[in-house]
């Protein structure tokens, strides 16, 4: 059959079996062809869209589920999950604070969150809120002036098809990994960038996204695109607890530097860990990874994760621009029951290419945690350097601390440095931080701190001192 | 026909011929070959196969030899210049021409398989297979459908062995190549102290294909030093597995060299079980042209208070590939653990490649482990310190490549092999090493 008509006929089967009411809000559990042909067709998404969607979805179904990381978790049914409803409406949410958990506040409060943004962290409706309205729009104008495109990955597919059509899918393929399948198939949420040749985006976008942050969803989709010499800082997530009911997330993130380009990706991440035996917590699985396309370009991954029950996450770069750099800074803290199996990946193609890593894992209570990264060195990435420390501290008896670290070097002039410890927070450390009067939980958060000093130093100035009462927070009740 | 079903035919043939033996052996047999068709020949899908294909291996035509002969004036230049007890192996067979068991220690048994099977079947029957099953992998499984020769090595309590006991494995080139499955029994009694070698070596233009595996248990107290140099034929294929089991207070020490084969495997396995226990991994592995060498290494600290240390090195030339994957594993309350781990990798060409992958699973609190790992080249303000001095930038390279093998080296604490490993590295390296002077001065001393 010719490739015309049996294309005909694919697009003819949901057409006549498509049977949801367009309608409606929320689609009930359940993932087919037609349930994609319903998200395409809310979003008003053109038809190469929807082609590409449901080729994702088709290459899903013949993909296994991978099993090799280092997590235990239940079987996933994925027809037991609705993939579209509608975002909230003002009216649902809770309309001041007084309405909002006490105990949410305090851990607010704990965070050292800002007051004015407490209400639009809380879900409280927007209009509720004082001026976020109106420091959005500040926001958009400063944007739009320095010719930065920035909005959601649905108005990027109406509004910028071309450069859709240019880049997403070429850093993680449709079919890279199951996980990111899915997503394709699916996605409903996220943001698109684009900073055009030589601009340097005039403020970090996570200002403007933090106020946002509240409608994350469930199946992101981001794509950040820096042509030549352009600059932009991006943080994702939140340190305050987000209330969330969904329990599966998948993401994908992707970034494209050009020539000179440089993309620096913040992620702080403390989505629902699940009670204490582990029981409803989010399922966290996501594909990130940058593409240093053009010479000397550079991309910065730094990530705090310390919510979710499951962690399956491996922010890569790709080093394919001669001299490009990658990096990739990482805090995971575990407590729990929580389990995280997370890394990264720094393939070096390019000449002159070179990676830095340094992840820092903490297990506390009945978790689990691995670091699981690979260096890989192709044979013309000439004079090519790597340096990785990850290092663990492990915090009572229960917990777990593993390393695979992968190394794949087929260059003799490549450098390669691995580093690894296990080690436990040492009795003569708490006693001396005790006999100066500072109690014990104080004296763990400060070791734990300076543990993670390196990783903090990468995240912008505030959230850096968010990340630092986060850890805190987290490891609450840890010890002692 | 498919991989699997020419060893197994093969395997039918050979059992039709073989004479009755013990039920035990015939079970285990039994439970080997069908492991071995369920599974077949690892691929690069198996996560402890990703960096090597056997693919060489299962399309191999190997038969079983039938007989050891092996001029004597040959296997002198080949066996190791110590003053030891010795067993010969030529092609997997027994040869006790070639072998030198007088004069043995009171208290200490070295025994080929066979002879220790036929002498009491049961004392036999209980160590073998426990360590190594027909589970731990296709291939161990494959070594227990076929095993009939091998070694028994057992140390009574107390006993200190002055000479090495070594076991000579001789790989012989002929037309049709062969294949070989010996087992590896060693019991090291309480409080005794021995020195074990296993060589491998033969003619240069052998083709076979070994499939080892050595069982190593160390009783209370127990002190073992334990060689493998592998010297193989450049177109020998080497399978093997080592496992240790060590109780409380013992101590192993392993000295891996590897230089020959075209594919080399490796699996070492320590389960240190008893408080005090520790166990030292020292490897060194050079490959060369489209040699493939694959080092893994396995530290089980099953028991609190005990220690473990490994060192490996790796020189790779040419098109050669190397593998390193070496895992420190703690188990759940066993504290006071320390484990340590380095591996570092030199890579002579461009097209070398190392695959390198050194691990951490920690499920106790109060340990100190660490690991690390290097891959580069020689260093050049080194070449440049030894230029300055007058030497030349080839002989400069030689003399750090030889430095760099040195820190394993010189933890090995029978000299002869050290020099003789450290000889043949510098023999092996090309002309741009420019070592050769060095060699042939250094040979003339011995001489």
């Amino acid at each position: 059959m010719a490739t015309e008509e049996m294309e005909q006929l694919v697009r003819r089967e949901y057409k006549e079996g498509f049977v949801t009411d367009i309608e409606s809000d929320t689609l009930p559990p359940g993932l087919n062809e037609d349930t994609i042909a319903f998200i395409s067709k809310k979003k008003g998404e053109p038809e190469w869209m929807l082609e590409w969607r449901l080729d994702a979805y088709r290459q899903w179904l013949k993909m296994e589920e991978p099993s090799w990381a280092h997590l235990d978790y239940p079987p996933i049914d994925y027809q037991a999950i609705s993939y579209y409803s509608a975002p909230k409406r003002p009216e649902d949410g809770p309309q001041s604070l007084d309405e909002v958990d006490p105990k949410l506040l305090e851990t607010y409060e704990k965070l050292g969150i800002p007051l004015h943004e407490r209400a639009a962290l809380a879900g409280v409706a927007v209009d509720a809120v004082f001026d976020s309205v109106s420091v959005t729009t500040t926001f958009k104008e400063n944007l739009a002036e320095a010719g930065v495109i920035f909005c959601s990955i649905s108005e990027a597919v109406r509004d910028y098809p071309e450069l859709i059509k240019q880049y997403l899918g070429t850093v993680v393929p449709v079919a890279d990994n199951y996980f990111a399948a899915l997503n394709s198939a699916v996605f409903t949420d996220g943001s698109f960038v684009f900073v055009p040749k030589g601009v340097k985006c005039p403020m970090e976008l996570s200002t403007y996204f933090r106020i946002n942050a509240a409608n994350t969803g469930q199946f992101e989709r981001t794509l950040i695109v820096c042509e030549s010499g352009a600059e932009v800082s991006y943080l994702e997530g939140c340190t305050a607890p987000m209330r969330d009911e969904n329990q599966l997330h998948a993401a994908v993130v992707e970034l494209v530097a050009l020539d000179d380009a440089y993309i620096k990706y913040s992620t702080v991440q403390n989505w629902y860990p699940g009670d204490e035996d582990g029981k409803g917590g989010i399922y966290n699985f996501v594909t990130k990874r940058g593409d240093c396309r053009g010479d000397r370009s550079r991309i910065s991954w730094t990530q705090v994760e310390t919510g979710s029950a499951i962690t399956w996450k491996y922010p890569s770069c790709v080093l394919r621009g001669k001299d490009s750099i990658g990096e990739f800074y990482s805090v995971a803290v575990t407590n729990g029951r929580q389990q995280a199996d997370t890394g990264t990946k720094m393939i070096h193609i390019g000449e002159g290419t070179r990676s830095y890593i340094v992840a820092k894992g903490i297990s506390a209570g009945r978790s689990d945690q691995s670091y699981r990264g690979m260096v890989k060195i192709g044979p013309r990435a000439k004079g090519a350097r790597n340096f990785t420390q990850c290092d663990s501290l492990l915090i009572g008896d229960q917990c777990g601390a593993h390393t695979f670290p992968y190394q794949e070097i087929g260059n003799s002039t490549a450098t390669i440095e691995h580093e690894a410890t296990t080690s436990k927070i040492g009795d003569d450390q708490l006693f001396y931080c005790q006999s100066r009067g500072i109690s014990e939980e104080d004296a763990v958060s400060m070791i734990v701190n300076g543990f993670c000093k390196d990783v903090f130093q990468e995240l912008p100035m505030e959230f850096a001192v968010e990340a630092e009462a986060l850890l805190s927070v987290t490891l609450e009740g840890a010890v002692g | 026909m498919s991989d699997t079903a020419t060893f197994l035919e093969t395997l039918k043939a050979r059992s039709q011929a073989r004479g009755a033996e013990p039920t035990w052996m015939a079970a285990r047999r039994q439970a080997g070959a069908a492991r071995f068709d369920a599974l077949g020949f690892p691929t690069r899908r198996d996560e402890e196969w990703k960096y090597t294909d056997v693919r060489a291996i299962a399309q191999g035509n190997f038969a079983l030899a039938d007989d050891a002969d092996f001029s004597p004036a040959k296997a002198a230049t080949l066996t190791l210049p110590l003053d030891a007890h010795r067993l010969t192996f030529v092609d997997g067979i027994f040869a006790s021409a070639l072998s030198d068991l007088e004069g043995l220690p009171q208290g200490v048994q070295l025994a080929p398989l066979s002879r220790a099977l036929a002498d009491n079947h049961e004392a036999v029957g209980g160590p073998l297979g426990r360590l190594t099953g027909v589970e731990f992998s296709p291939f161990s499984a494959l070594n227990m459908a076929f095993v009939e020769e091998g070694a028994v090595i057992r140390i009574a309590p107390g006993t200190v062995v002055e000479k090495p006991l070594i076991l000579q494995f001789l790989s012989r080139a002929q037309e049709q190549a062969v294949m070989a499955h010996p087992r590896v029994l060693i019991e090291a009694g309480s409080r005794s102290e021995a020195t074990v070698i296993e060589h491998f070596c033969g003619e240069r233009e052998a083709r076979n294909f070994t499939n080892v595996a050595s069982e190593v248990i160390l009783e209370r107290g127990a002190i073992l030093s334990h060689y493998k140099l592998q010297e193989a034929p450049q177109g020998d294929f080497h399978i093997a597995s080592i496992h240790v089991e060590q109780a409380r207070d013992s101590r192993y020490t392993s000295y891996n060299l590897n230089l020959g084969g075209a594919l080399v495997r490796n699996d070492l396995i320590s389960d240190l079980n008893g408080q005090g226990a520790e166990t030292h991994f020292y490897g060194l592995f050079f490959g060369q042209d489209r040699q493939h060498v694959d080092n893994h290494t396995k530290v089980n600290h099953n028991a609190p208070l005990t220690f473990s240390n490994e060192n490996y090195k790796g020189i790779l030339d040419d098109r050669a590939v190397g593998v390193f994957n070496g895992r420190v594993y703690v188990k759940k309350d066993s504290q006071k653990i320390e484990g340590f781990q380095s591996n570092q990798n030199l890579l002579l060409s461009d097209r070398a490649q190392i695959n390198a992958k050194p691990e951490l699973e920690i499920y106790a609190d109060d340990v100190k482990c660490s690991h690390g790992t290097t891959t580069g080249q020689l260093d050049a303000e080194a070449i440049y310190a030894l230029r300055t001095r007058g030497i030349d930038e080839a002989t400069a390279r030689g003399l750090l490549t030889l430095a760099f093998a040195g820190e394993v080296l010189e933890e090995v604490a029978l000299d002869a092999i050290a020099e003789r490993v450290e000889l043949a590295v510098a023999g092996k390296l090309p002309e741009r090493f420019n070592l050769a002077g060095l060699v042939e001065t250094a040979s003339a001393l011995h001489d």
